[in-house]
């Protein structure tokens, strides 16, 4: 392929910037719908302030209960591999941090990068596993949509792009490079109109399910 | 009158008429081996092919260029560049190099052409204000870059575009490219053109795709860029020095950090040696003095196409081209607007919607049933 | 003395661009390759020559190869086309070999594994004008010596 530093580059390019206007241009659209529609008014007394409780449901939701645990040992298991293993992988690979640095101006110390290889192939496997136990596991087969299968697709091959790009297993590199980035670009593209979008509003409905919970004065 | 047709002794009898031993031609075809980027196991095939090989002519073509190019190549040590010269090929025709001048210099390169034809080599330098630009752009003798490519290479047997900008068009044609300059292989299409890349390439590789030519009679294996593997293969990446650093993540941050002096891997400050193809970690520059990395600087990566364009020399490979945060920041606005928008559309609706709401009875509900 | 010489250069500081010399990093390799060639040799007198030209040596690589090898008891130097200079190392049947052009730079570098290194070794064409040659100066000696008698 001739054109490979071409490629490269306009995916550095023009291609990076549509990627972002269209990311930063859904993503906002739907937090202005979601906060201006708020919630209907509570006229009831409050018996609690709901901003502490919120913001602690935030985070106690990340730990599944007892119940949802044994339940669903699997999805408990494998979903935290991974997606702890995909958040590292794009924070804290040296390149990523750069890429940040060369965006915002903040930077961030990263992983030696054998780390954050093994952790890449760990979350690529795990990955694969939720695929096949999606495929095989007779409800989630019966509940999975187009946006699962398209969500999952998209993000494995951010991964398994960037894995092969490291590793330099497709050659030229700039084609590596800028298949991986391609990739990360349809990421943010399809991000603000798939369940991708819960990486930001997962937060933003535990908030209000915690700040609900705080005014009755019942734990979360 | 000067004879300008290839001269009918073979590579092996002229040098042993200059007095070339036996054991200096070994050491001359151990240094063509290396030349090549060749082992040293093929040092008995080279002889032989030497012995047989005829000098080539060569006419040398300037056009929009800095002269870095043939600076580099008199800088060739191995062999030093009158040896090249005089036994390796036969230099009828070039700017710099040439004593000749105006009319007698031109004549020169059309006899070359004449006596040679369908066997000469032609070597560019420089790029070429393509067909449709004002030719008076560049011109050599009164005549455009573009007209004097095309009539040398006619009957040429290949052509060398020697440096970035006759291979890819190089620094006159980065961005904007006012002079809407083309590389060599943009406009000959019929020929061979092998490139040898770089700003400016170094001199041993240009020495070096001329003894394979001369060596074989044939042009070396070429990459996607039309650059000979032997020199273009692999990676700066994957042959630096400093590359068990950037696997254990170890990175210089400043140019005078600790990391700079312990000489840890340069790809923070905007090393572009993953994404270049070239031959300076092993053939080094100045005699094999050293080379950009090992000297503390990053790659500019001036051996592949559009390396004017392709960002800040000092700027990570991951880091975007034009994207900034104001741009983010701008389309956020956007977006919140867009969102508002809906949203206070929606909420009319609904706002709408329970105003004009309607009493309904029990009647009236059993009557739709 | 040049126009720039009035511009005084402080050196601050020794340490080199090229960063520290590693511990051998990549002249490693380069000894497994040479005790592969070194069995070859033994076994069926297979000779190797390897490149030091095309390695991608690190500041430091070169040296701490030379040290690892050794130095040995013979010498040589080679006239033809410049100097070539031989060097046996400390492990008998290595060889370094530095061929440099006329004005004493270096042309390549290499590591010859054989028992004696190709460009010592009278050439097969020489040696084959060898009684030519030889007989050519007897008679020379013969006619001279006819004359001054
Ligand atoms: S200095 Fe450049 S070429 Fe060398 S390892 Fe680092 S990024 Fe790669």
């Amino acid at each position: 392929m001739s054109g490979s530093m071409a490629f490269l580059l306009w995916i550095k390019g023009p291609m990076f910037n549509i990627a972002l206007a269209i990311f930063a241009i859904g993503l906002f659209a739907r937090f202005a719908e979601i906060f201006l529609l708020g919630r209907k008014p509570n006229y009831a007394e409050p018996r609690a302030g709901e901003w502490l409780p919120g913001f602690k449901t935030m985070f106690t939701r990340s730990i599944a209960d007892p119940g949802t645990f044994q339940r669903a040992s699997f999805n408990v298991v494998v979903g935290w591999v991974w997606h702890l293993g995909f958040l590292i992988a794009l924070l804290l690979f040296v390149p990523h941090v750069e890429l940040m640095k060369g965006l915002f101006g903040i930077v961030w110390p990263a992983l030696p990068n054998p780390v954050v290889d093994l952790i890449t192939a760990i979350t690529l496997i795990a990955l694969v596993a939720t695929l096949v136990h999606r495929l095989t596991h007779p409800v989630k087969q019966r509940i999975s949509t187009f946006d699962d299968y398209l969500v999952w697709t998209v993000v494995f091959l951010v991964v398994l792009t960037g894995y092969l790009a490291y590793h330099r297993l497709v050659n030229p590199y700039p084609i590596a490079l800028g298949m991986h980035i391609l990739m990360a670009e349809i990421f943010l593209i399809i991000l603000p109109f798939t369940k991708l979008t819960h990486i930001f509003t997962a937060f933003i409905a535990r908030w209000y399910n915690g700040a609900a919970f705080g005014r009755k004065g019942v734990a979360s | 009158m000067i004879d300008r047709k290839t001269p009918n002794k073979t590579l092996g009898e002229s040098l042993r008429d200059h007095g070339l031993s036996r054991r200096g031609f070994l050491k001359f075809c151990a240094a063509t081996a290396s030349m090549m980027a060749l082992p040293p196991g093929m040092v008995p095939v080279i002889a032989a092919a030497l012995e047989q090989a005829r000098r080539p002519s060569v006419i040398w073509l300037s056009f929009q260029e800095c002269t870095g190019c043939t600076e580099s190549l008199t800088r060739s040590h191995a062999p030093a560049l009158e040896d090249l010269i005089l036994n390796l090929i036969s230099l009828d025709y070039h700017h710099t190099l040439q004593a000749a001048a105006g009319d007698a210099a031109e004549d020169a390169r059309l006899q070359a052409m004449e006596a040679n034809t369908g066997q000469y080599l032609v070597i560019v330098d420089g790029s070429i204000p393509g067909p449709d630009s004002n030719p008076g752009f560049s011109t050599v003798a009164g005549r455009s870059n573009y007209e004097i490519l095309m009539e040398t290479v006619e009957h040429a047997a290949a052509v060398i575009a020697v440096g970035t900008c006759a291979a890819f068009g190089g620094l006159p044609q980065a961005s904007p490219n006012p002079t809407g300059a083309m590389s060599v292989m943009d406009l000959v299409k019929d020929k061979p053109v092998i490139n040898v890349s770089g700003c400016p390439p170094i001199p041993m590789v240009i020495t070096g795709v001329l003894a394979h030519y001369l060596t074989f009679g044939r042009l070396p294996e070429l990459d996607a860029y039309h650059r000979p593997l032997a020199f273009y293969g692999q990676s700066i990446h994957d042959r630096c020095y400093r590359r068990p650093f950037y696997d254990k993540g170890k990175f210089a941050e400043t140019f005078d950090d600790e990391g700079a002096k312990l000489g840890w891997c340069l790809y923070r400050l905007g090393c572009k040696g993953p994404s270049t193809y070239n031959a300076c970690a092993t053939m080094r520059w100045n005699g094999g003095v050293s080379w950009p990395i090992e000297s503390g600087h990053p790659c500019l990566g001036c051996s592949e196409p559009s390396f004017w364009d392709a960002g800040s020399f000092y700027q990570p490979l991951s880091v975007p081209l034009t994207a900034t945060s104001g741009d983010l920041l701008t389309a956020a606005v956007g977006g919140a607007v867009v969102g508002a928008g809906v949203a206070t559309l929606a909420n009319k609706q609904i706002k709408t919607a329970v105003a004009n709401r309607q009493p309904v009875t029990v009647e009236e509900l059993e009557e739709k049933l | 003395m040049s126009g720039l010489d009035p511009i005084s250069v402080i050196i601050e500081s020794n340490v080199s661009c090229a960063g520290m010399p590693q511990d051998c990093g990549n002249a490693l390799p380069i000894l497994h390759e040479i005790r592969h060639a070194l069995e070859r040799l033994i076994s069926t007198g297979e000779e190797t020559r390897i490149d030091l030209n095309a390695m991608p040596f690190g500041p430091g690589d070169l040296d701490c190869l030379k040290a690892l090898l050794g130095t040995g008891e013979v010498h040589a130097t080679v006239e033809a086309m410049g100097l070539t200079l031989i060097q046996e190392t400390a492990i008998p049947g290595v060889w370094l070999v530095d061929y440099q052009n006329s004005d004493a730079r270096r042309l390549t570098l290499q590591i010859e594994i054989a028992s004696v290194p190709e460009i010592l070794r009278p050439q097969p064409l020489d040696l084959a004008e060898a009684i030519n040659t030889l007989d050519g100066r007897l008679t020379q000696s013969a006619s001279n010596r006819h004359h001054s008698s």
